[in-house]
C-alpha cells in the first residue's frame, strides 16, 4: 500500500528529470499512473465488501509512536477509488487541455504529488502522518491554484487557499496531539475503542473544536469558503480534481473519518447541522448571482459540502447512506460540468453564461455530458442524482427535532442547485447560436470523452443501483459504525413524502430556471456587499494585524542595544525579584560552606578591585590590565577550588586576551563620555540591583541540595571505560567528544570571520557619507 | 566562601551590565568580558565548590578513593572559556570594523546611519 | 618591543614551550592537560617569539599559515570520531591499543581527537593573532 501511494511522488521525482519527453504527445501515457491505482483499489472491493479492513504498519519514528499506519476500509476505499478515477480521466483531459504548454511536466508533477498525498491522506490510520499528508495536500493546491504564476491573481489566490488551508492544517496537528495525549495512541482504530472515555473527557470540547477548525477551512465551510471561488484561477482540470472531486472533500473525509471516534454528541452533531446549513444555503444563493460559469460551479461546490457536513451532523444510518451516495454523485456530476465548462473555455474563449448560447449546434457530444450531469444535480430521475436527492430527504425527514426547518432548507438549496446545474450543464447549449460562435470546433475526443464517460456513469449507475450498492455505499455506512446490512438502494421508493418533495423541488427549481437570467446586473447587486463578506473582514483584520505588529516592533526593535538591555534586565529583575520576594527562604547553612581563608579574602579583594577600576578608570589601557588582574584572579580562584585545567586555560586566555586588546588597542577609538550624570545613576542602579539578585539567587540554589549523578557517572567510567584520569579531559574527548568536535568548528569559524573582516576591503562606495 | 563567591559574581554582572549599557564600542567588549567571567564563575559555584580535591583518578587507583570536585562543570567552563577567546575577538575586530566604516564610537550613532542608508 | 634580551631569551624560549605545549597534551588525559590548554601555550610561544622578533620572522618560522592548521586538526579530529564506524562500533566510540606506550602511556582515538583540538586551537588563535597584528 505503501508503494501506491509513493508512486504519485516518485513519478513526480521522475518528471524532474525525465520532465521534456512528457511535454509532447507523451503526456497522455501519465495517466497510465492513475489508472494502474484505480485498477489495484478496485481489486480489493471483493475484500472491502465483505467486511474486511486491509491495514498496514511502517515504523517511522517508532519512539514517538509515529507509523506510516495505513488501512483500507469501505471510507477509505470510496475515497481511493475517486482519487484515482478522476484523477485518471483528468490525466487524461489535461494532455489535450494544456497541449503543448510551456511547464506541462511541471503540471503533472504537482498533480502527482498532489494524488500521492491525497491518497496518502485517505488510508493513513496514524494522525500525525495523515496531518503530513494533509499539508502535502495544501501545498500541491498552493502550487496548482498559482499554476498561471504571471497573473497576480492567480498568485494572490494561491495566497489565500495557502493561508486558510495552512491554518486548518495547524488546528489539524494541534487536535491530533491533542487526541494523542487524551488517548496515548495516534491510532484512529484504537482511539474507536475509547469513544466513551473520549466523549466524557475535559478536553473533548477542545479536540473537536480543531478537528472542527481543520475540516471547516479545506471543506471550505462557511466562513472559511472564500479561498474556493479564489481557487477557481486554477486551469479547470485542476478545479475539477481538487477543488471539487477530492481535495475539498478532505474535511468531510476527516468528519467521516472521526464520526466513529468523537461522533453522536450534541455538541458535534449540533454544530455540524448548523455549520453545513448555514454553508449549503449561502453559497446556493449565491450561485444565483454569478455570470462566470466557474462562479457558479464553485458555489454550488460548496453548497454540495454543506450538504455534506449536514448529512454527517444527521448522525443517523439513513444520513450516512445518503452522504456515501451523495459523495459519488456530487463527484460524478461536479466533474462532468467542470470538465465542459473547461472545454467551452478552451474552445469558445469564454465562461461568461450570459453570452454562452446553442453551442450545441457545434459540439454535441459535450452537450449531451452537460445535460447528463445537469439531470443528475437536479436529481431528475433516472440519474443517480434522483436517488442521492432521495436518500438526503428521507435523513431529513426522519431527523430528531426542528424537521420542518431541515427539510425546508435542505429542499430551497435543492432547488438553487437544480438553477446551478441547469446553467451551467444546460444553458451554454440551448438556444440560438450567436454569430461570434459559428466558427467554434469540437475538441479532441481527449477532452470530451472523459465528462461523457462520467456523465453516463451517473445515469448507469441510476438505473442499476445495485453495482454500487454493496460494493462502495455499504462499506462505508459500516465504516461509520453503523449497521448496514438492511440497505438496499433503488430509484422507484414508492409513493411518499419524499416524491413529493422531490416533486417539488424541480418543478420550482425549471421554473427558476426560466424566470431567472443570470446577468451582470444580479452579479453588481451582491458585489455591493462585498465589504461585509468574510473575505473582506479577514483582508481588513490582516491588514490591521500588519499595522500593529509594525507598531509593536517599533517600540521594542527600536536599534538601541541600551534598550533592549535595559528592558531585558529590568523585566529579569522585576519577575525573578517578585517571585524570590514572595517565597524566600534564604537560609544560610554556616557549617556547611568552607572557610574564608586569608588569602582567598585577598584575591577577593584584588578581584572586586580590579573590577572596580575597570569600570571606572578614564584609560583603556589601565581597564585593559585591571581586567588582566581580575582574570588572573579568577585562574587564582579555580587553582583553590581543585579546577587546576580551568586554571590553566583561563591563563593563557587571559594572556591572549591582553595581547589581542593591546594589540587593536590604538586603532581603536578613545573613550567616549556619551551619557550624562542621571543616566548613569540609573544604569548603575539597575545593575547593581541585578548583580545583587544574581548573588542572592546564587546562594539560593547552593541551599537546595545538588543532583551530581552525571558526574558520579563520568568519574566512575572515566579509566574503566575511557582509559584517562584526568575526567575533565576525559569528558571533552571522549564521553562528550561530539560536542567538542562541533565546538572546535564554531572556533575555526569565528577564526575564519576574524580573517575575513580584516582581509575584506571596504569600497569608497559602501561608505556611507 | 561560598557567599564571598556569590559577591564576586554579583560584581562581575553588574560591571558587565553596566558596561554593556554604556554607549562606547570598547565598553560594550569589556563588559561582555566581564559578563562571561561572571558567568563561568557562577556555573563553578552552582556545581559546588571543593576544596583541593580536583577530579583526577590517583595514579595508583582505577577509581575515587575520595571526595572530588564534580567534573562536569569544570568542562562546561573550560569550553566556555576557550569559545568566549573565540567571541571577543571576533567582537574587537568587529567593532574596528565598524570604526574605521563609520568613524563613530557611539552606538546610537551607528543606528542613525544603519535608518539612513 | 624588539629588545635584545626578550629577541635571545625567545629564540631559545620558543622551542621549550612548544615541548612543554606538546608535553601538557600528551600528558592531559591523565593528569591536568589536553588538546586546549597545550595549543594554546603552543600559540602563546609562538606570539611571544613575534612580539620578540616581529611578525615576518614567526610566519617565516612557522612555514605554512596557521589558518591550514584548523581543517587539518578538524579533520582529524574527525576521523578520529569516524574510525570506529570502520569496526562496526557507533560514532566516537573509544578505541585503544591494547598495550601501553611507553613514555606517552594508552594511546586511543581520544587522543588523536585531542590533538586535533591542539591543531584547531593553535591554528585559530595564531590566525586571528597575526591577522589582528598585521592590519593594526
Amino acid at each position: 500500500m505503501l508503494t501506491a501511494i509513493l508512486l504519485g511522488f516518485l513519478f513526480a521525482l521522475f518528471l524532474v528529470f525525465a520532465g521534456k519527453y512528457f511535454k509532447g504527445r507523451l503526456a497522455v501515457v501519465s495517466a497510465l499512473i492513475p489508472l494502474s491505482l484505480f485498477i489495484y483499489f478496485a481489486s480489493f472491493i471483493p475484500r472491502i465488501a465483505s467486511g474486511e479492513v486491509v491495514t498496514s504498519n511502517y515504523e517511522w519514528v517508532p519512539s514517538f509512536g509515529v507509523n506510516l499506519g495505513f488501512s483500507l476500509d469501505g471510507l477509505s476505499l470510496l475515497f481511493s477509488l475517486m482519487i484515482t478515477g478522476i484523477g485518471f480521466l483528468v490525466y487524461v483531459y489535461t494532455s489535450s487541455y494544456l497541449k503543448n504548454h510551456q511547464y506541462l511536466d511541471r503540471f503533472y508533477a504537482y498533480l502527482s504529488v498532489f494524488m500521492g498525498a491525497m491518497l496518502g491522506l485517505v488510508l493513513s490510520d496514524n494522525i500525525i502522518s495523515m496531518f503530513v499528508f494533509w499539508e502535502l495536500t495544501s501545498i500541491s493546491s498552493f502550487f496548482l491554484i498559482g499554476f498561471n504564476n504571471t497573473s497576480e491573481a492567480s498568485r494572490k489566490s494561491a495566497l489565500t487557499a495557502l493561508g486558510i488551508t495552512g491554518f486548518g492544517g495547524f488546528s489539524l496537528l494541534a487536535g491530533a496531539l491533542l487526541l494523542g495525549s487524551m488517548t496515548g495512541t495516534y491510532s484512529i482504530i484504537e482511539m474507536m475503542t475509547m469513544k466513551e472515555a473520549l466523549a466524557g473527557h475535559e478536553f473533548y470540547i477542545l479536540a473537536v473544536i480543531f478537528i472542527f477548525g481543520a475540516a471547516f477551512t479545506k471543506s471550505a465551510q462557511f466562513p472559511f469558503h472564500f479561498w474556493l471561488p479564489g481557487a477557481m484561477k486554477a486551469p479547470t482540470p485542476v478545479s475539477t480534481y481538487l477543488h471539487s472531486a477530492t481535495m475539498v472533500k478532505a474535511g468531510v473525509y476527516l468528519l467521516m473519518r472521526f464520526t466513529p471516534v468523537l461522533g453522536d454528541t450534541n455538541f458535534w452533531n449540533t454544530t455540524l447541522i448548523v455549520v453545513g446549513a448555514i454553508t449549503m444555503l449561502y453559497s446556493a444563493v449565491h450561485t444565483l448571482f454569478r455570470t462566470d460559469l466557474k462562479g457558479v460551479l464553485a458555489y454550488s461546490t460548496i453548497s454540495a459540502l454543506g450538504i455534506l457536513v449536514f448529512l454527517i451532523g444527521l448522525g443517523s444510518q439513513g444520513a450516512f447512506l445518503a452522504a456515501a451516495v451523495f459523495i459519488i454523485v456530487h463527484a460524478l456530476y461536479k466533474a462532468t460540468l467542470f470538465l465542459v465548462t473547461g472545454i467551452i473555455d478552451h474552445q469558445a474563449g469564454t465562461r461568461n453564461v450570459t453570452v454562452l448560447a446553442g453551442l450545441r449546434k457545434v459540439m454535441m457530444p459535450v452537450a449531451v455530458a452537460g445535460f447528463l450531469a445537469a439531470i443528475s444535480s437536479a436529481g431528475i430521475p433516472p440519474s443517480i442524482g434522483f436517488l442521492g436527492k432521495e436518500l438526503t430527504y428521507e435523513a431529513s425527514t426522519h431527523s430528531t427535532g426542528m424537521v420542518i426547518l431541515i427539510v425546508a432548507a435542505i429542499v430551497l438549496t435543492k432547488i438553487l442547485l437544480l438553477y446551478a446545474g441547469f446553467v451551467a450543464g444546460i444553458k451554454p447549449f440551448t438556444g440560438k447560436l450567436p454569430e461570434k460562435f459559428t466558427k467554434v470546433t469540437m475538441p479532441g475526443p481527449l477532452m470530451w470523452v472523459p465528462p461523457l464517460l462520467l456523465a453516463i456513469l451517473g445515469i448507469v449507475f441510476g438505473i442499476f443501483p445495485s453495482l454500487i450498492e454493496s460494493s462502495l455505499v455499504k462499506p462505508v455506512v459500516t465504516a461509520l459504525g453503523k449497521d448496514a446490512s438492511d440497505i438496499h438502494l433503488a430509484l422507484w421508493h414508492g409513493f411518499n413524502t419524499v416524491l413529493i418533495l422531490s416533486i417539488i423541488t424541480i418543478a420550482v427549481g425549471i421554473l427558476l430556471y426560466f424566470i431567472l437570467k443570470p446577468s451582470e446586473k444580479l452579479e453588481n447587486r451582491i458585489g455591493k456587499l462585498e465589504p461585509v463578506s468574510p473575505e473582506s473582514i479577514l483582508n481588513k483584520l490582516t491588514y490591521f494585524f500588519g499595522v500593529f505588529s509594525k507598531f509593536w516592533t517599533n517600540v521594542f526593535q527600536n536599534g538601541y542595544l541600551r534598550n533592549y538591555v535595559t528592558t531585558i534586565v529590568l523585566f529579569l529583575v522585576i519577575l525573578v525579584g517578585y517571585i524570590f520576594i514572595g517565597n524566600s527562604r534564604l537560609v544560610i547553612d554556616h557549617t556547611k560552606l568552607s572557610q574564608i581563608t586569608a588569602y582567598e579574602l585577598a584575591v577577593t579583594i584584588i578581584l572586586i578591585a580590579g573590577v572596580f577600576y575597570t569600570v571606572f578608570t578614564r584609560s583603556r589601557i589601565g581597564a585593559v590590565a585591571a581586567m588582566g588582574v581580575v582574570g588572573l584572579a579568577i585562574c587564582l580562584l579555580f587553582v583553590f577550588y581543585s579546577a587546576p585545567d580551568l586554571a590553566m586555560t583561563q591563563f593563557s586566555i587571559d594572556t591572549l586576551t591582553v595581547i589581542l586588546f593591546v594589540l587593536v588597542l590604538y586603532r581603536l577609538p578613545k573613550y567616549l563620555v556619551l551619557s550624562d550624570y542621571k543616566m548613569r545613576i540609573r544604569d548603575g542602579i539597575l545593575s547593581l540591583t541585578f548583580g545583587g539578585l544574581i548573588s542572592l539567587l546564587a546562594l539560593q540554589v547552593l541551599a537546595e541540595p545538588v543532583n551530581s549523578d552525571v558526574g558520579d557517572f563520568y568519574a566512575k567510567n572515566a579509566y574503566i571505560m575511557a582509559h584517562g584520569k584526568n575526567v575533565v579531559n576525559v569528558i571533552l574527548v571522549d564521553f562528550r567528544g561530539t560536542d567538542t568536535l562541533i565546538e572546535i568548528s564554531v572556533l575555526a569559524i569565528a577564526a575564519i570571520g576574524v580573517y575575513g573582516l580584516l582581509k575584506l576591503r571596504v569600497k569608497s562606495s559602501d561608505r556611507p557619507n | 566562601m561560598e557567599i564571598l563567591f556569590a559577591i564576586i559574581i554579583g560584581v562581575l554582572y553588574a560591571a558587565g551590565i553596566y558596561m554593556i549599557l554604556r554607549r562606547s564600542l570598547v565598553k560594550l567588549i569589556i563588559g561582555i568580558i566581564l559578563l562571561g567571567n561572571g558567568a563561568n564563575l557562577l556555573i563553578f559555584l552552582l556545581g559546588r565548590i571543593t576544596e583541593g580535591a580536583p577530579p583526577i583518578i590517583p595514579e595508583e587507583s582505577k577509581v575515587f578513593l575520595e571526595a572530588y570536585a564534580d567534573p562536569v562543570p569544570q568542562a562546561l567552563i573550560l569550553t566556555a572559556i576557550v569559545i568566549s577567546f573565540g567571541l571577543q575577538s571576533f567582537a574587537i575586530i568587529l567593532v574596528k570594523r565598524a570604526h574605521k566604516v563609520v568613524k563613530t564610537d557611539d552606538l546610537d550613532e551607528m543606528n542613525a546611519t544603519d535608518e539612513d542608508s | 618591543m624588539k629588545t635584545l634580551i626578550l629577541k635571545t631569551a625567545s629564540i631559545y624560549l620558543l622551542p621549550v614551550l612548544l615541548v612543554f605545549s606538546v608535553f601538557i597534551l600528551l600528558r592531559g588525559h591523565y593528569l591536568p592537560g589536553g588538546g586546549f590548554v597545550g595549543g594554546l601555550i603552543a600559540a602563546i610561544a609562538f606570539v611571544l617569539h613575534a612580539f620578540a622578533n616581529g611578525l615576518s620572522e614567526s610566519k617565516n618560522l612557522l612555514k605554512i599559515h596557521p589558518g591550514f592548521l584548523m581543517p587539518l586538526g578538524l579533520a582529524l579530529a574527525f576521523l578520529s570520531g569516524v574510525a570506529p564506524v570502520i569496526v562496526d562500533d557507533p560514532f566516537m566510540t573509544g578505541l585503544w591499543f591494547p598495550d601501553p606506550f611507553p613514555v606517552i602511556g594508552n594511546v586511543g582515538s581520544a587522543l588523536f581527537f585531542d590533538i586535533g583540538v591542539y591543531l584547531v586551537v593553535v591554528g585559530v588563535t595564531l590566525t586571528i593573532i597575526f591577522t589582528i597584528s598585521e592590519s593594526a
